[in-house]
């Protein structure tokens, strides 16, 4: 199947000499839900912005369910919607105001039941009439999902939507996103949280100084993602680990304080308390435990190390 | 073309005009009744007619000019920099739309503006002088091509400014001069030879010239010289600014 956005070979190299995007292939396939991760700078926003035509790209091609996005830039850009990272919306405007002025933009005809509908799904109704300005933050964030959604987009980018978002507004968000992707909407999403990668996305691609260094399955990257660990504070050091805990994957530290397991999301539960048991059998005793999981930025980090 | 794209920049650019109301009409009609006082009650009643129209009525053109250029310019500016300055420009360059439209939609409310506004002036001008319109429909149409070519100047200012100062100092240091010499308050003939010359340059001495013959039959420079040269003005404004959003500059990165 032909991919909906296929990136080729791109390339920007900001005015000021900085290399923001190295040789980008990437395809987006129809119909999914794609999470575009990375650390803050690694140039997530830079390929979203030259896809939906802010930025000039320096080199390499863009298509949109085939439409090259310079040369036939009109038929590839009414497929695409886009929520922006910073919060740019005219403050002076009011929220029905700006939705329809949205919609006009991108050549549809008015729709009211249409943008009616759309501002009630996103709790935005009762605000219609009010200006912007007198909007909290995630209301506004809100009126720019709904300010991308007016014209009907069939691809929808959305840049870190959930940054600054409350816990409840952000499960409507993605319960949103769901229902936009039962609808055909193919999305491209950026996010620091890896909960929501982990509980939304089909697959997930990792950019890192520019470079998109994986692209993979969610259920394959999530045997990597997945490890976490537990940490025993042992209360007398011990010099090494007892062979009766060798079945563990354990490890000691230095000063032989510190006793760590390595797991992961589908390692059988009753394994910590096995190891818990045998950890008294042997007449270890701990002050102290946590577990702790890998953050993304970790991941991250130890993933461009490893491909240094 | 994409017609829903220009009726959505230009209603919302009038909007925008609606919501400033007071400012947008109050100020240059203020400002402007009180060149009529000063300069046709008051000094306009010891002065001598030029070309057989009393100084008061002889200056009316040129004061609607000089208010029209400044509004179209500085209206046409800040439409096009409030988008790049609070960042909402990313939906319009976002959209199917062409350069082009982009252009028609925002210039054109712009004008739409001025146009309005001149002819408010037009009428509060009435309080204060007598004044006939000899070519109604050319007074019409000269004050629509001014208010067309300066708002696509403006426009070009709004791109490339940088930041509120520029973006209200230009306009200033270059629409007032062009204005003041442009004839507004005097016939160029009045001027020595050499300045009549250079006068020539100025792009308002066409604007001005013509639109004073629409009321008055009389002119500086041939009515067909004023309008090719407003043609022309019109012309380079909107070539530059067909470039300058083709190549992205100064807009996008
Ligand atoms: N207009 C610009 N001029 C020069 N450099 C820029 C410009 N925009 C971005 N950059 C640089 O390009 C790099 C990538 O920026 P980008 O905004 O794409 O990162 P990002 O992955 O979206 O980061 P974040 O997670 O913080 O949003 C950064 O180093 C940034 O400083
Ligand atoms: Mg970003």
């Amino acid at each position: 199947m032909q991919p909906i956005i296929e990136v080729q070979n791109l390339s920007k190299t900001y005015q000021s000499g900085f290399q923001a995007l190295k040789n980008v292939d990437l395809s987006i396939r129809k119909g999914e839900i794609f999470a575009l991760l990375g650390p803050n700078g690694a140039g997530k926003t830079t390929l979203i912005s030259i896809i939906c035509g802010i930025v000039n790209p320096s080199a390499g091609k863009v298509r949109a369910d085939g439409y090259d996005i310079v040369k036939d830039y009109r038929r590839a850009r009414q497929l695409i919607g886009l929520v922006p990272q910073e919060l740019a919306v005219n403050i002076f405007e009011t929220v029905w105001s700006t939705v329809t002025f949205s919609r006009g933009l991108f050549g549809k005809a008015p729709n009211r039941p249409y943008l009616e509908q759309l501002l009630k799904d996103l709790s935005l109704w009762d605000k219609k009439d009010s200006k912007i300005m007198a909007l909290s933050g995630g209301m506004k964030r809100r009126v720019l999902i709904a300010k991308a959604l007016a014209y009907e987009p069939k691809i929808l980018f959305l840049d870190e939507p959930t940054a600054g978002v409350d816990v409840e507004l952000r499960r409507d968000m993605w319960e949103m996103i769901r229902q936009l992707r039962d609808n055909g909407v193919t999305i491209i999403l950026t996010t620091h949280y890896i909960e929501e990668a982990e509980d939304m996305a089909d697959r997930v691609g990792v950019i890192q100084r520019g470079e998109l260094i994986l692209v993979e399955d969610k259920h394959d990257l999530m045997e990597k993602l997945g490890k976490k660990q537990l940490s025993l504070q042992l209360v007398e050091p011990i010099e090494q680990i007892p062979s009766a805990l060798s079945a563990y994957s354990l490890s000691l530290s230095e000063d032989g304080m510190q006793l760590t397991y390595q797991y992961d999301h589908q390692s059988d539960q009753a394994a910590i308390a096995r190891l818990l048991r045998s950890l008294s059998d042997e007449g270890l005793d701990y002050r102290d435990l946590h577990t702790s999981q890998s953050s993304l930025e970790d991941i991250f980090v130890s993933l461009v190390e490893e491909k240094v | 073309m994409n017609g829903h794209a220009i009726r959505a920049i230009y209603l919302f650019e009038l909007a925008r005009a609606w919501r400033t109301l007071m400012q947008s009409i109050a100020s240059p009609v203020l400002s402007t009744s009180l060149y009529f006082v000063v300069f046709g009650a008051a000094i306009g009643s010891r002065m001598v007619a030029i070309d057989g129209v009393s100084y008061g009525a002889y200056i009316v053109p040129g004061l609607i000019m000089l208010t029209v250029l400044n509004e179209s310019t500085s209206n046409a500016a800040f439409g096009i920099y409030m988008p790049k300055f609070t960042g909402t420009m990313y939906e319009i360059l976002s959209a199917p739309v062409s350069s082009l439209e982009i252009v028609i939609g925002f210039v054109g409310a712009a004008a739409t503006k001025s146009v309005i506004l001149g002819l408010i002036i037009l009428l509060t001008a009435r309080i204060f002088v007598d004044y006939s319109i000899e070519h109604p429909f050319w007074m019409l149409g000269f004050l629509v091509f001014t208010c067309v070519s300066f708002s696509l100047f403006g426009f070009i200012i709004g791109v490339m400014a940088e930041s509120f100062e520029q973006l209200q100092v230009v306009p200033m240091m270059i629409i007032t001069p062009l204005a003041f010499l442009g004839g507004s308050f005097y016939s160029i003939q009045m001027l020595p030879p050499l300045w009549q010359t250079i006068t020539l340059f100025n792009p308002v001495v066409y604007l001005v010239s013509g639109f004073r013959w629409s009321f008055y039959g009389v002119s500086d420079v041939g009515v067909g010289i004023s309008l090719t040269m407003i043609v022309v003005f019109m012309l380079v404004c909107l070539g530059i600014v067909t470039w300058l959003f083709k190549t992205g500059y100064k807009i996008k990165p």
